[in-house]
Parts: C-alpha cells; sequence; structure tokens
C-alpha cells in the first residue's frame, strides 16, 4: 500500500502521469470556466449541457460502422457530443425566447428529454452482442483511468484554450457577468462574448466526459466555482482559487481511488470537491460563515459599546454628572446583565469611573470626548433628516440611531458646513421612545 | 409489432407513474423550482445505499425512508447554504446534489458486495423487467396508481393553498398559510413520488415527467386546474407514444438513420421522455406560430 502510494507521488508510471495531469488539468478548466458561469447565475446549464450530450455520444456510436471508424474513438464520440450539446443549449435558448416559461423549466426540460433519448438510443446498443456499450459507460459515470497520452494532450489543448481566451477576454467576461446592459450600451459584442462563453462551457464538458463523466461534469463547473466565492470579492482572486479547487479536487480524487481500487473516480474527485467547498463554506477568508460571524459579533459589540456611552452622557447632560445604573437602564430596553458588563469592560477600558459597588458611575476625560463625539454624530444626523429629507420628527431618532456608528470624519464635517446656524436653532425632539406609555 | 399482455401493463404503469409525477411538478414548476426534481432524483441516491446497507436486503421501505431522508436534506441543506452562504440559488442546488450523487456512487459500490444493485437501474429503470410478475395485475402497477391517487388527493385537498404558495408566498403567509410547511410538503411529495417511481421507471422518466407536461400544460391553459388537467392529458398520450415508438417505429427509424439493421427495441422510459418532449417542442411551435398569424391587437 505505502510503496504504491509512492510509486503514485512520484509520477512513476507514465499512465500515472497522463491521468494526473489530464485530470488536474481539466479540474482547473472548469473551475475557470465555472468561474463565470457561476457569476451569470447559469450554474445548472451545466447540467443540462452534460446530460445533453448523450444522444450525441450513442448516435455517433451507432452512426460509426457505416463510417468505418472505431466506435470506441473519443474523438468521434466527442464529436457527436459537442453537436448535441450545442443543440440542447440551442433548445435552451429557444425555450426562453418562444415561450413564457422560466430559464429553470427550460433547463430541465431539456435536459431530461435529450437524456431521455440518449437513453432510448443506449439501451439499443446494451443490445447489441458483445458488450460494446461498456465503452460508453465510462463516459456516463466517468474513467480517468482509461485516459490515453492522446486524450490527455487533447484535454491539455482544450483547457490551454480555456485558459487563454479566460485570460485575454477577462475584463469582457466581467462586464457580461455583473452588467450586461451596460456592456450592450456600451457597445460591446454582447451576444458574441455570450456565445464564446458558452463555447468554453461546452468545451470544458466534453472534455469532463472522460474525467468524470456525464453526470458528474456540472459538479465540477459548480462546486469549486462556488467555493472559490467565499475565499475573495476580487474576481481575478477568485478565478485562480476556483482553478486550483478544481486541479486540488481531480488530483485528491485521483490519488483516492488508485489507494482504494474499485472505487468510481469521478464520484471520488467530485466528493474531494464537496470537502473543499464544506471547509470554505466554513472557513473562507472573504465569506465563510466563521469570519462573518465574528464580524457581525465584533460590529454589534462595537454598537452596544456606542449606545450605552451615548445614554450615560445623556443621564449626565440631565442632570448630575454621576450617573446612576437605574438611569441608564431606563433609556432603552437593555438587558441588565449586559449592560453591567459594558460598563464593566467601559470602566477596564479607561472610560468610565465607577465607585467600587458598580451602581454609579461617571464619564472620564477620554469617555466624555468620545460620547460627545457619538453625540454630537447622532444629533448633527438627526438635524439633517429634519431639515433636508424632511423625516416625520417622530422617526428621526430611530432613524439617526442606525446609521451614527458609521458616519466617517469626512461626511461629519459635510454636514457641519451644511447646516447653518438657523438649522441648528430648530428643536429636536426628545427620545421618543419615553413618550411611550 | 406485437401487442402483448406485458405491452399493456408497461404503457399502464408508465402513465400511472407519469401522471403521478405530473402533479406536483406543476407545482415545482409555479414556485421557480423545476431543477429540484433533477436534484432529488440525483440525490436520492445515497440514500437508496444507505437503506440496502442498513437492512442488507431489497425491502422497498428502508429504501424509501433513506431516499425521502436523502431528498428532504438536499431542500433543506440547499436552502441554508443559499441563505447562510449567500450562494446562489441554481448554485447551492448544484453542490449539494452533486455531493451526495457522488457520494451515492461510491456507497453502491460499498454496498455492491451485499446487494444486488445497480447505479443504471436506478437511472434508467427496468420498466420492461418490472412488469415481469406472477400476479395478475404486477403490483409495481398497483404501486403507481397508489401514488398517483395519493398526489390527486393531496393537490385536490391543498389546491388553494398550493396555488397561493406559489404565487405569493408572503401573501399566503400573512393570511395565516404555513407556506413553508406547504413546500416542505411538495418537496417530500416529489421525493416520494421520485423513489416509487424509481424502480419502475428509472429517475429519467421522472425528471421529465414532472417538469414537461406542466410546462406543455401551461402553453395551453392560462389556469392552474387548466394546467393539472391538461398535464395530465399530456403524461397519458407521452407514455402511450412512448412505448409505440419504443417497440415499432423507433427501431426502424434509428436504423434507417444510422444505416444498421441489428437494432432491437428501444427503452421505452427513454422514449416516453424523448416522446413528452416531442410533444412540447410540437406544440410550442404550434403557438408560436399561432401567435405569428394572430393580427396584431389594436390599441
Amino acid at each position: 500500500m505505502m510503496e504504491s502510494f509512492w510509486r503514485l507521488l512520484l509520477l512513476q508510471d507514465h499512465n500515472t502521469r497522463v491521468v494526473l495531469a489530464g485530470a488536474c488539468l481539466f479540474g482547473a478548466a472548469a473551475g475557470l470556466a465555472g468561474t463565470f458561469l457561476l457569476l451569470r447565475k447559469r450554474s445548472l446549464l451545466g447540467d443540462t449541457l452534460g446530460h445533453a450530450t448523450l444522444p450525441g455520444i450513442t448516435f455517433a456510436f451507432l452512426l460509426a460502422g457505416t463510417f468505418g471508424i472505431s466506435p470506441r474513438s473519443f474523438l468521434w464520440l466527442a464529436t457527436g457530443a459537442t453537436i448535441s450539446g450545442v443543440a440542447g443549449m440551442g433548445a435552451v435558448l429557444l425555450i426562453r425566447k418562444m415561450s413564457h416559461l422560466k430559464d429553470d423549466a427550460a433547463l430541465a426540460i431539456v435536459l431530461s428529454v435529450f437524456f431521455g433519448a440518449g437513453i432510448a438510443m443506449l439501451s439499443a446498443i446494451q443490445q447489441l452482442p458483445g458488450g460494446q456499450a461498456a465503452g460508453l459507460e465510462r463516459l456516463i459515470y466517468g474513467n480517468p483511468a482509461s485516459m490515453t497520452s492522446g486524450d490527455a494532450w487533447f484535454v491539455l489543448l482544450a483547457s490551454l484554450m480555456v485558459a487563454a481566451v479566460c485570460g485575454c477576454l477577462f475584463k469582457e467576461f466581467t462586464l457580461l457577468c455583473f452588467d450586461e446592459s451596460y456592456a450592450h450600451t456600451a457597445g460591446w459584442p454582447v451576444r458574441p462574448l455570450d456565445a464564446l462563453l458558452m463555447g468554453l462551457v461546452v468545451l470544458v464538458t466534453i472534455v469532463g466526459l472522460q474525467t468524470v463523466g456525464i453526470l458528474l461534469v456540472v459538479a465540477l463547473l459548480v462546486i469549486p466555482a462556488a467555493a472559490a466565492r467565499f475565499w475573495s470579492d476580487d474576481l481575478r482572486a477568485m478565478a485562480l482559487v476556483a482553478a486550483f479547487a478544481g486541479a486540488l479536487s481531480s488530483l485528491t480524487g485521483v490519488i483516492a481511488s488508485a489507494l482504494l481500487p474499485g472505487l468510481p473516480t469521478g464520484a471520488l474527485i467530485v466528493l474531494a470537491s464537496a470537502l473543499f467547498f464544506g471547509a470554505s463554506l466554513l472557513l473562507g477568508k472573504k465569506r465563510g460563515l466563521l469570519i462573518r460571524h465574528l464580524l457581525e459579533r465584533e460590529a454589534s459589540r462595537r454598537l452596544r459599546r456606542e449606545h450605552v456611552l451615548r445614554a450615560i452622557f445623556e443621564c449626565a447632560e440631565e442632570g448630575k454628572p454621576v450617573v446612576t445604573l437605574e438611569q441608564v437602564l431606563a433609556k432603552r430596553p437593555w438587558k441588565k446583565n449586559e449592560l453591567t458588563a459594558e460598563i464593566g469592560s467601559l470602566t477596564n477600558d479607561g472610560l468610565l469611573t465607577t465607585d467600587p459597588s458598580g451602581a454609579n458611575f461617571q464619564l472620564n476625560g477620554r469617555g466624555d470626548s468620545e460620547a460627545r463625539r457619538l453625540v454630537r454624530n447622532h444629533r448633527l444626523w438627526e438635524i439633517f433628516l429634519l431639515n433636508h429629507a424632511d423625516v416625520a420628527p417622530a422617526r428621526v431618532d430611530r432613524d439617526a440611531d442606525l446609521i451614527e456608528h458609521v458616519l466617517d470624519q469626512r461626511l461629519v464635517d459635510e454636514l457641519e458646513d451644511l447646516l447653518d446656524e438657523k438649522a441648528r436653532e430648530r428643536l429636536v425632539p426628545g427620545n421618543p421612545e419615553k413618550s411611550l406609555p | 409489432m406485437i401487442w402483448t399482455e406485458l405491452d399493456t401493463w408497461i404503457v399502464l404503469t408508465g402513465a400511472l407513474t407519469a401522471m403521478a409525477c405530473a402533479i406536483p411538478g406543476v407545482f415545482l414548476l409555479l414556485n421557480k423550482q423545476s431543477m429540484l426534481g433533477d436534484a432529488i432524483s440525483h440525490a436520492v441516491l445515497p440514500g437508496l445505499a444507505i437503506g440496502f446497507l442498513v437492512s442488507g436486503t431489497r425491502d422497498p421501505l428502508p429504501m424509501l425512508i433513506g431516499a425521502i431522508l436523502a431528498g428532504l436534506f438536499t431542500g433543506v441543506v440547499s436552502g441554508v447554504i443559499e441563505r447562510r452562504g449567500r450562494v446562489e440559488t441554481g448554485a447551492s442546488l448544484g453542490v449539494v446534489f452533486c455531493s451526495l450523487f457522488a457520494l451515492g456512487l461510491i456507497l453502491i459500490r460499498i454496498a455492491a458486495d451485499h446487494v444486488d444493485l445497480d447505479p443504471g437501474c436506478v437511472l434508467y429503470g427496468a420498466l420492461e423487467l418490472a412488469v415481469v410478475d406472477s400476479h395478475a395485475v404486477p403490483r409495481i402497477v398497483w404501486q403507481s396508481a397508489a401514488i398517483l391517487a395519493l398526489n390527486l388527493l393531496l393537490a385536490l385537498l391543498f389546491f388553494k393553498e398550493l396555488q397561493l404558495v406559489a404565487f405569493d408566498s408572503r401573501f399566503a403567509k400573512a393570511n395565516g398559510i404555513p407556506s413553508g410547511w406547504i413546500q416542505q410538503g411538495l418537496t417530500v411529495v416529489t421525493a416520494l413520488t421520485t423513489v416509487v417511481a424509481f424502480e419502475s421507471v428509472g429517475s429519467i422518466l421522472v425528471i421529465a415527467m414532472l417538469i414537461v407536461p406542466g410546462a406543455t400544460a401551461m402553453l395551453l391553459s392560462r389556469s392552474v386546474a387548466g394546467v393539472l388537467l391538461w398535464s395530465l392529458v399530456v403524461a397519458l398520450c407521452s407514455a402511450v407514444f412512448g412505448h409505440l415508438l419504443a417497440i415499432s417505429m423507433g427501431p426502424v427509424w434509428l436504423g434507417w438513420l444510422t444505416g444498421r439493421s441489428d437494432l432491437g427495441s428501444l427503452s421505452s422510459a427513454g422514449m416516453m421522455a424523448a416522446s413528452a418532449g416531442g410533444i412540447f417542442f410540437a406544440l410550442l411551435a404550434a403557438s408560436t406560430l399561432a401567435r405569428k398569424l394572430q393580427p396584431a391587437p389594436r390599441f
């Protein structure tokens, strides 16, 4: 076992080298093309496309004899697959154009009808003497181990083409994905660009037939790209991560299938990419659940601290500088233990002076200036809303509450310039929450 | 062409299953969840395999439970990924069902030592073999009739709710209709129908019959009740035409196209799906033509 593992890792067999290189290249190309497909919200088109290749493959298989071609030739079957894949895509466009049916319905119709026709022909092939259908099974479930070096060259060529086209037309594809109508009005050839992008997807699908098979080719178009979305907001970085994820999944899957003989390689590749997706969902640097949870907690903590500071300042404004817990508690619907905890942490950070019992406290120098800044922001915004945005007086406090935390210095300066002396004289009503019974 | 008793049973099973699928399909279509059928039918594979592994037999009950759980899992998990992970609907569905399908293929290979289970059988079905039975009326005929009756009953009972949730789920919710439960229920019924149909007709006919009859009916009628009725008619017609094509003209035409004379009959399930597509595209062309020929409305 260990020995075979090292043989594999050190690429000692020619066959291993071919299979690993072919699978990795396919994975990378699929990740790259899948990124644009994901951003165009057409991920499931890959599924329809994969299924739609079956009638072409089976028909080409049946037709091979007439032209004197070996029915096992991958290039011949791939030609059939391309033709019927493109026909399937055309049918999707046709349904979208000629009826009121939604995109997802068009995809499901073409997928099932084309695949049904393919299955019907496949059943005829399965009845032929000599078990000839075995060659087709490998295209349905995928079997990269059957890849010859000729096939690997084809994969290499196709992947390089996908990478080259995506690289050269990166800006154009980005525009197409994010703002199609702008691209159109700006004079870009939207339709040819779209057709080219879909052509790349077809190419990836055909290449993927041998690696992961008809049924799972969509997985490598969708999963690496969706996983990459968690790592970056920059499209360039995202495309690179997706290509890397695709290649890594293929590598892992092929190695796993060499170590666990008998298990289908295509499925192992997809499972590897699913693991990568799960890890990205949790740990992704940009949109992962963990980082988002931490950021949200941080934001809500800051929000609470600012609210407490402002409430203490307002209490102090109404009377004595020493404020009691009950006074602050009456300001807002706080939870008592949350408030005590926050006052404790403010004291620790040196913004509050608290007497030993913890019931009375006072803003000290640093706390006072911070609280002043916050209250000032709040009131500036209230006045702006009253004078310039025509917000009803009763709503002003609530709206100002929402935005005061995100006002930056530039905006505060602008607000100050905007609001002349006269406006400042206008009365801002007190906290409406207090007037509630 | 020789029509035997077996052919009658094949057409009957196909038609009953097709009609049973068409009913939840119409509502999936209205909910813009057309690909859910495809997703579920791929995703139930690990459920089936685990059912087999646990029970060690081809007993249908554990298989049914496993598959329904897997179907629900797909709906729930893809919803969670979509909302919490902010991934687009199609992509989150794709991630979940592809992963589950891959897992299913691996589990089946592992289970293959214990039970006789073939992914091909799950995908394409074995309609021609399933009707061979020692009973007077084959078991799968009863089975498909039961699921059709169940779906019809549920659709009639919850017609108003299903319709409201499909068109305006917020309004439905505001009116006290538990739209979340209705949608989950639709997922369960779809999973149940898919699983029952698996054994007899395979998943491909299920995917086709969930969506194509409904979509065809939408070209013909504008009311939900009308669409439901027409979809049943389309499902019935495609089953009959599909089998006729599979055993008679299909092989002849295919042989003529490819220049071969050694072709046997085709898979009935595959041809039923294909002929449903034929009916859809013919009506699509006809409706477009009719719109073109109609004089332009005057304002």
